[in-house]
């Protein structure tokens, strides 16, 4: 009533999604500064925010130079334009890069030495016995496989590829004239980058391989004297898809300046704290970079090497124990998939419970004489892979085998040609992706012959047929038999081969057609319920959020009062605690051991609720340029299991950071709660389960009727 | 055991391949719906013959649909091909194209039996549909090439017309207007207000319409869309529709698609099938559309389970053949009384001589329909009856037959009054194949001398009985009456008979009175 209609757009309702990111990889950091948790987990942390952070820079900073470069002046949903993002995440991200640093220097280092592991900073510091040894790892090992180059006047700037760990060192010819000249050589990848030294007593070292080539760099140049030598490092901004992440007017934009864009353009200059001044400069001029895009670091570059120190054998009372994923209860190992799916639908919560039935599930239908075909679509799958061979496997049986093989997964894309090209040769028929659409959405579709008709059987996720990473990252699985999602998965994978979409839906909303409409009709459904006094609660639990419009649903049904909880683990660009705006709205976000994957979507439905699961996050990529899936999840005991994890993971106390009104986060303040860790509880739940089931098949022994006298 | 069956329709705009599972008695299930958007029609309703381009593409999903068949491991197949390959000049030459290269042979079938297997489709919702033709409604098929409308008038079918209005003909000829999108609902209505006018004007007239049923591709598909909104499922009121057409109207389509969810292209012609269907509702006044969502592909597959028995047909389609034969005959002012008779008296002959003619059932109806429709052409001659009743025949579509069955009734209709042509005579100007000739032989015998019995057109001869007796075929007549001129040009009649079945008939005379 006279209130002025509120512009929910408003750009100052919104977080800049890179800042958002920003924050998320502090919080992985803070993980790797928390003192609970042992020390080689915190060192995993640690190795983790520095593989993001190249990512993020490979990626998004990327972008964002070419926005600048083309002249792109539209602005972000907080309003920024990309030269105003680029200057406020320079500071961020070397605030950022100097607590890695102090965290490796002042906390983990100490505590290494502490336990007994000593890293050896620099090559001067080695003992004689030592050095010798090094020397002669070097001549074994490493000298066979470097390429030393040199530049003068004759020799131009050799390419330095991305990414990579190089030394440049400073060198003048002997019988020269004291003239200066560059040299490098790349610290080969292919060799381990930890190198331990034999330990004495109880203390072990370890060295890093950048020193042992400084410390015998003088054979790689002999004519040369070396007057200094230091590490760097480059990002590039070179053969990158962007495609998926922005929008279409700005691919227009770059394709018309393509010619202008710098290609292979340095975006990220790393250097070595103390390095020659003459060195930096003449790096910084080859490079042609500017002086905000290079990072002195206090330490050794590139800390993903701290995964490999992770892997270091003995240590194991500093690591985390091993998690081993629980039996699924209703699907014991030799069970009949097919058979238990029959009985109802099952749901499957990995890494806590075992990923192994959606392997078995392909292996049954690829042995089973009944099974007519396999559709299957593949994103990012682990290196020898089971559910491949299985695969193949089928397709060796006679099954109808197709299989949709996402090429544009990022970073993945020669893995992922070579097994398709496997399962071709094996007889199956592989679908390369779509045009223009990156295929997200996780389902497998087994069509059996059974004497009643044809039944099909579809397994729905919200994680990559990956069984490496499901042992990592949380995700929730639905086998189903159930006719409409059925119907539902032979229309998908009919789209999928470029036939025409079909004339209805039961069950299933696909991106990037329905998908977005979907979640804003559930939203605003919620709205209508609140205006109408009646209660409305959404749940949602994703990895980023960042869709204007969606945001917007939300803001508006915050401000006609829906409750909603917000379990985001990544970016977010919603704002909370905005007066009339999102006062009803709180976002958490976990970050735990498990990277927090699943895709759950509880909505009140005015006392009817409702419960999706999806591959996707409510972000426009997901929303807009990928297919994806939405499917819901509809009986009861399935719906409170979901319930419960999203009720969980409310209640954590342990691992949830909490999102401020200023934008900041925050660990729950733990004062007068009890101390709840939601994944652990997952955990333990899950080993409960499975071992009362197995309980109940002990006492599922014959008893024989005995002779009595 | 389950049977697995695939339905191929070759289509004007579109390939279309349904998956059926059939498990006992009268359990059908649709397992799967494949479509692909192949627009032939443009071609051959402009040039008369197919791309190579196009035959190509053609192939190249026919042989994907071949795979796709053979992972569900189907017992059958039948694939039909409608008007866009009707139409084509070189047909048979590129569907033996077709089938060398994809292993698919593909059938072409005439407008009416296409149109039969939609309303065949329709019927097999059983109750649901009888008790739509309760009251008065007008079955709307919309294809690519034209419009079928047949009339139901008390649950019977009394017409059925084809028109020019398909949506990808209208597509086409507003191509060649050019016209702003606000301008083309006016044009469209225009345009198909003029046809259907005609329409109302002969076939129509002051018969009350309720119900429309309405098959289409694309408003099916809205109707799927807005479900939710519109109360039972394929069901839409008079004002429902209304409104629906001014959430359309003025808009481009590409507005309508992001509307609706379907494609730019996809929502053009849904608004061409929407306009179309406007002015049929105005032209009617019909209060209700059902739009039940069957394709031809569900009228293929049930057709093949009726053929295989698998399937009860709870609704009389040889009643609507006959109904709408009945209506013909009413429209050319033939006898009704007459043709009572010489229907009776033909299937009393008919049924007495199964073991020398050896037909069935099928066969039995096409007597029945000539006896009905043996004197439609004298509407326009006495003289030339034989030839006009032939034409009249040959040019009205009856739904539920082929184009091959009406050729052979029109045949027999012919011979009743003009003079037998043999095989290779006949064969000249006819496509009927030697099967259909004997047949056409057979039942014209058997009409031939029911003519003769009823000569006087007095239906002397009404309580027949035929007996089949070693060498003759006895007609025991129990009249009082004199039938001196029955006898006297019977003879004539039955030469033709005897030439057939080497049985010579003969009458007999009882007076029990």
């Amino acid at each position: 009533m006279g209130e002025a209609k509120k512009d929910y757009r408003n750009p100052a309702y919104y977080t800049n999604r890179e800042m958002s990111w920003i924050l998320f990889n502090h919080r992985v950091l803070s993980e790797a500064r928390d003192k609970n948790i042992p020390l080689f987990e915190r060192l995993k942390f640690l190795s983790i925010t520095a593989s993001n952070l190249d990512e993020f820079f490979m990626i998004r900073i990327a972008s964002l130079k070419d926005m600048v470069n083309a002249g792109y002046t539209k602005k972000d949903i907080a309003g920024l334009t990309a030269e105003e993002q680029l200057k406020g995440l320079n500071i961020r991200i070397h605030e950022l890069v100097d607590l890695q640093y102090s965290t490796y220097n002042r906390s983990l280092l100490p505590l290494l030495e502490s336990h007994g592991l000593h890293v050896i900073k620099k090559h001067e510091q080695l003992s004689k016995a030592d050095g010798e040894f090094i020397d002669s790892y070097f001549e074994d090992n490493v000298y066979p496989v470097l390429t030393p180059m040199a530049v003068d006047s004759s020799r131009p700037f050799p390419l330095i590829r991305n990414k990579s760990l190089n030394l440049g060192a400073l060198v003048t010819k002997k019988e020269g004239g004291g003239e200066l000249e560059f040299a490098t050589v790349q610290v080969p990848s292919v060799l381990p980058r930890v190198v331990e030294l034999p330990s004495v007593a109880e203390r072990r070292k370890v060295i890093l391989l950048e020193e042992i080539i400084e410390r015998n760099i003088h054979k790689l140049f002999l004519n040369y004297d070396i007057i200094c030598v230091h590490p760097f490092r480059i990002m590039r901004n070179a053969d990158l898809t962007l495609e998926e992440e922005e929008a279409a007017d700005l691919l227009k934009e770059i394709e018309k300046k393509i010619k202008k864009r710098q290609w292979g353009e340095a975006i990220r200059l790393e250097v070595e704290a103390g390095i020659d001044k003459r060195l930096l400069k003449f790096l910084q001029e080859e490079l042609s970079i500017h002086k905000e895009s290079i990072y002195t670091i206090d330490g050794p570059l590139d800390l993903t090497f701290l995964m490999k120190m992770y892997g270091l054998e003995g240590f194991e009372h500093l690591k985390a124990l091993k998690h081993v994923p629980q039996p699924v209860p209703k699907l014991p190992a030799g069970a009949d998939i097919f058979e238990a799916v029959r009985k109802g639908d099952i749901l499957l919560h990995h890494p806590y419970q075992t990923f192994e039935p959606v392997v078995e599930f392909i292996r049954q239908a690829a042995r089973d004489e009944n099974v007519l075909a396999i559709k299957q679509t593949l994103y990012r799958v682990s290196g020898n892979s089971p559910i491949i061979s299985a695969l193949a496997q089928a397709a060796e049986n006679g099954k109808q085998v197709s299989v949709l093989v996402e090429l544009k997964a990022r970073f993945d894309e020669e893995n992922n040609i070579v097994w398709a090209r496997k399962l071709e040769q094996a007889g199956c028929h592989v679908i390369y992706g779509l045009v223009g659409l990156k295929t997200h959405s996780k389902i497998t579709l087994v069509v059996r012959r059974e004497e009643d008709g044809i039944r099909r059987y579809v397994h729905l996720g919200t994680g990559n047929y990956n069984d490496a990473t499901a042992k990592l990252y949380t995700d929730i699985g639905l086998l189903t038999c159930s006719e409409a999602i059925g119907e539902d998965a032979t229309a998908v994978f009919n789209m999928l081969s470029g036939y025409s979409e079909p004339l209805h839906w039961n069950k299933l909303t696909l991106a990037p057609l329905w998908l977005k409409d979907k979640f804003i009709y559930l939203i605003n459904r919620e709205r209508r319920a609140a205006a109408d006094g009646r209660d409305a609660h959404i749940i949602a639990k994703m990895n980023s959020l960042c869709d204007p419009d969606v945001i917007a649903a939300l803001y508006e049904a915050s401000a006609a009062g829906v409750k909603i909880e917000l379990i985001v683990r990544g970016i977010c660009c919603l704002k909370v605690g905005i007066p009339g705006i999102s006062e009803h709205i709180t976002v958490r976000s976990i970050v735990g051991n498990f990277l927090e994957h699943s895709r759950i979507f509880y909505f009140e439905n005015g006392g009817a609720p409702e419960v999706y699961c999806s591959s996707a996050d409510w972000m426009p990529r997901n929303l807009e340029r990928r297919v994806e899936i939405l499917f819901p999840v509809e009986q009861e005991e399935l719906k409170a299991e979901l319930l419960h994890i999203l009720q969980s993971q409310l209640r954590d106390t342990v691992k949830a950071h909490l999102l401020n009104a200023d934008g900041s986060y925050e660990k729950v303040d733990r004062r007068g709660k009890e101390s709840y860790h939601s994944q652990e509880a997952f955990s333990e739940e899950a080993a409960k389960l499975a071992e009362e089931s197995n309980e109940e098949e002990k006492v599922r022994v014959f008893i024989p009727e005995r002779h009595h006298e | 055991m389950v049977r697995t069956f695939a339905a191929i329709d070759v289509g004007s705009y579109e390939l279309a391949m349904k998956i059926f599972t059939f498990s006992g008695k009268n359990k059908m299930r649709e397992v799967d719906h494949v479509r692909y958007r192949l627009d032939l029609g443009t071609e051959t309703y402009s040039t008369g013959k197919l791309s190579c381009e196009k035959v190509e593409e053609l192939c190249r999903i026919l042989k994907e649909y071949g795979a796709i068949m053979q992972s569900y491991k189907v017992d059958a197949y039948k694939a039909y091909g409608t008007s866009a390959i009707r139409e084509m000049e070189n047909r048979d030459i590129v569907l033996e194209q077709i089938a060398q290269r994809t292993g698919i042979e593909i059938d072409v079938i005439s407008n009416s039996e296409q149109r039969f297997l939609d309303y065949k489709s329709v019927a097999l919702r059983g109750a649901e549909f009888d008790k739509i033709l309760e009251k008065g409604t007008l079955f709307v098929d919309v294809g690519g090439g034209s419009i079928q409308l047949s009339l139901f008038d008390k649950g019977t079918l009394t017409t059925t017309q084809n028109l020019r209005l398909g949506v990808l003909r209208l597509a086409e000829r507003l191509h060649h207007i050019n016209a702003r999108p606000s301008k083309l609902e006016k044009i469209l209505s225009e345009f198909n207000d003029a046809q259907l006018s005609v329409y109302k004007k002969i076939y129509l007239k002051e018969k009350e319409i309720y119900n429309i049923i309405l098959v289409d591709d694309y408003l099916s598909r809205w109707m799927e869309a807005v479900k939710e909104n519109m109360g039972s499922a394929g069901y839409v009121t008079k004002e429902g529709y209304g409104s629906f057409m001014e959430s359309l109207g003025g808009r481009s389509g590409a507005e309508i698609g992001a509307g609706l969810g379907i494609s730019e292209e996809n929502a053009r012609l849904l608004f061409i099938s929407a306009v179309l269907v406007e002015c049929i509702l105005k032209m009617t006044g019909a209060e209700n559309i059902w739009i039940p969502g069957v394709t031809l592909c569900d009228g293929i597959a049930y057709e093949y389970a009726q053929e295989q028995k698998m399937v009860i047909s709870e609704h009389d389609f040889e009643k609507d053949i006959l109904d709408c034969a009945l209506n013909i005959s009413k429209r050319y002012m033939g006898s009704r009384k007459r043709a009572a008779t010489l229907e009776s008296l033909t299937m009393k002959i008919f049924d007495a001589t199964k073991r020398l003619h050896g037909l069935g059932n099928r066969e039995r109806l096409y007597l029945q329909l000539a006896a009905i429709l043996h004197d439609c052409g004298k509407y326009i001659s006495m003289v030339s009856l034989g030839e006009c009743s032939y034409q009249i025949i040959m040019a009205t579509e009856i739904i539920g037959l082929s184009h091959m069955e009406r050729e052979m009734i029109a045949n027999i209709v012919k011979f009743n009054h003009d003079e037998f042509l043999y095989f290779e005579e006949l064969s000249r100007a006819s496509s009927l194949d030697k099967q259909a000739y004997l047949t056409v032989a057979k039942l014209t015998a058997i009409l031939r001398i029911a003519n003769g019995l009823d000569r006087s057109h007095k239906q002397k001869f009404k309580d027949v009985k035929a007996v089949l007796k070693e060498n003759e075929l006895i007609l025991t007549v129990d009249t009082g009456e004199d039938i001196t001129l029955e006898k006297g040009l019977f003879e004539y009649r039955a030469t033709f008979f005897e030439e057939v079945f080497n049985v010579k008939p003969v009458i007999r005379q009882k007076r029990s009175l």
